[in-house]
């Protein structure tokens, strides 16, 4: 039994790093894990992994409201677009093809991996200032933070908020329907669409993803789906990954923490659209 | 970004942040306490395969110190930590005196409860 809540501690620490540095609920790590390595019932790893997500995300915004990483006016305005998204999704849950879903959401995910590629080998002077946003002005949206890794603080303004929000209803609607990619659209709702810089982008994400994750948790928590056996470890290991990830976050440079994005959504797509097909990875 | 704005926010920010951590801290600790007395006593105070799952059960559980009925204590609270966090939230936003994301927050509040509500009876 010890053996393996320390395995359970030791991955639960991967994924709160990598969660806390990409805005990300950790899933990709653990679902795996638990239904490849440990052979769990899909059920039961789905119920950890939700379990993972707050763990995650509690765990980061501690240290993100301290460095006023986040911004919380946009993650309070956009949660209203990904609750209401997923409880719609949960209530839809069998109504909608869930294959044509995956295949859509993956689809999506691969395009943005190419917009993201595409703009980081543009040169500088060719991508377009975002244009302010009278929106974002009226919900006091714009923001600051202070970037360690360039020693100073940095403005940001707020666009397409319309967009940005259709697209976290769309987040919301994929966790609730297909309790996937809690923080990778969140991410690239505010990076690709809302044109936040990176940081922020995946520190207010963090905060998102706790409280779409909380209506799930207590239908696998009260339907017995939830394991305390396996969620417990993983929730110990993850709190203090977290916490080390907003660490490293903060004082790692943007553009190494987007060449760690790229990769992990190209793969969560991939993943999706092949689910799409049929086929399982 | 204006000063005012920003120094209102860093007010509501860390309200948040400290009351947060309080929640935080607690379930963790109701977690690892838990954790420790499955690993000390190797009972999990259940037959095989079981745990309680409904509120009843746990509290009974709790009460007589059963390391699973402590353990889905801690992930319960873990589970209250968005929910307190934009409770806080309210509460800092309405301390600000801004009214417009105190009444934003409040509908967030609102759906995520009809949300746990749907998950509690479904």
């Amino acid at each position: 039994m010890l053996s393996q809540a320390l395995l359970l501690i030791g991955v639960g620490l991967m994924a709160g790093i990598l969660g806390a540095l990409l805005g990300l609920g950790g899933g990709i790590i653990i679902t795996p894990v638990l239904t490849l390595m440990m052979g769990l019932p899909i059920q039961y790893a789905i119920a950890a992994s939700i379990i993972a997500v707050i763990a995650t995300s509690s765990g980061a915004t501690i240290a993100y409201l301290k460095d006023e990483m986040l911004n919380l006016r946009v993650a309070m305005f956009l949660e209203i677009a990904t609750t209401v998204g997923a409880v719609l999704g949960a209530v839809l849950t069998g109504l909608i093809d869930g294959q044509f879903l995956y295949f859509l959401f993956g689809a999506l995910l691969l395009f943005s991996v190419y917009n993201m590629i595409r703009k980081m080998l543009m040169k500088p002077e060719n991508i377009k200032a975002p244009t302010p946003d009278p929106a974002a002005e009226k919900l006091k949206l714009n923001g600051a933070y202070f970037d360690k890794a360039q020693g100073k603080e940095v403005n940001y303004q707020v666009t397409n908020v319309p967009g940005g929000f259709a697209m976290m209803f769309g987040a919301g609607l994929a966790s609730g329907l297909l309790g996937i990619g809690s923080g990778a659209f969140k991410v690239l709702a505010m990076d690709t669409i809302m044109k936040m810089p990176l940081k922020p982008s995946t520190a207010t994400s963090n905060l998102m993803m706790g409280v779409t994750a909380a209506a799930s948790a207590t239908v696998y928590f009260f339907n017995g789906s939830l394991r305390p056996e396996i969620a417990a470890p993983l929730a110990v290991g993850i709190l203090v990954g977290a916490t080390l990830g907003t660490r490293l976050m903060q004082i790692m440079p943007t553009k190494v923490l987007r060449l760690i994005f790229i990769p992990v959504i190209g793969y969560m797509g991939l993943q999706m659209l092949l689910k799409g097909f049929g086929v399982s990875i | 970004m204006d000063n005012e704005v920003k120094k209102e926010t860093q007010d509501i920010e860390l309200i948040i942040g400290q009351i947060l951590r309080i929640g935080v801290i607690i379930a963790a600790a109701v977690i690892v306490l838990g954790l420790a007395l499955l690993l000390i006593t190797g009972q999990s105070g259940y037959p095989a395969g079981v745990h309680p799952s409904k509120p009843g059960a746990i509290l009974q559980g709790v009460i007589a110190f059963k390391p699973y009925a402590v353990l889905m204590l801690g992930l319960f609270l873990l589970i209250l930590t968005p929910v307190l966090r934009v409770v806080v939230s309210i509460y800092a936003f309405i301390k600000e005196k801004d009214h417009l994301y105190a009444w934003i927050t409040t509908i967030v509040l609102v759906i995520l409860v009809i949300a746990m509500v749907i998950g509690y009876l479904g």
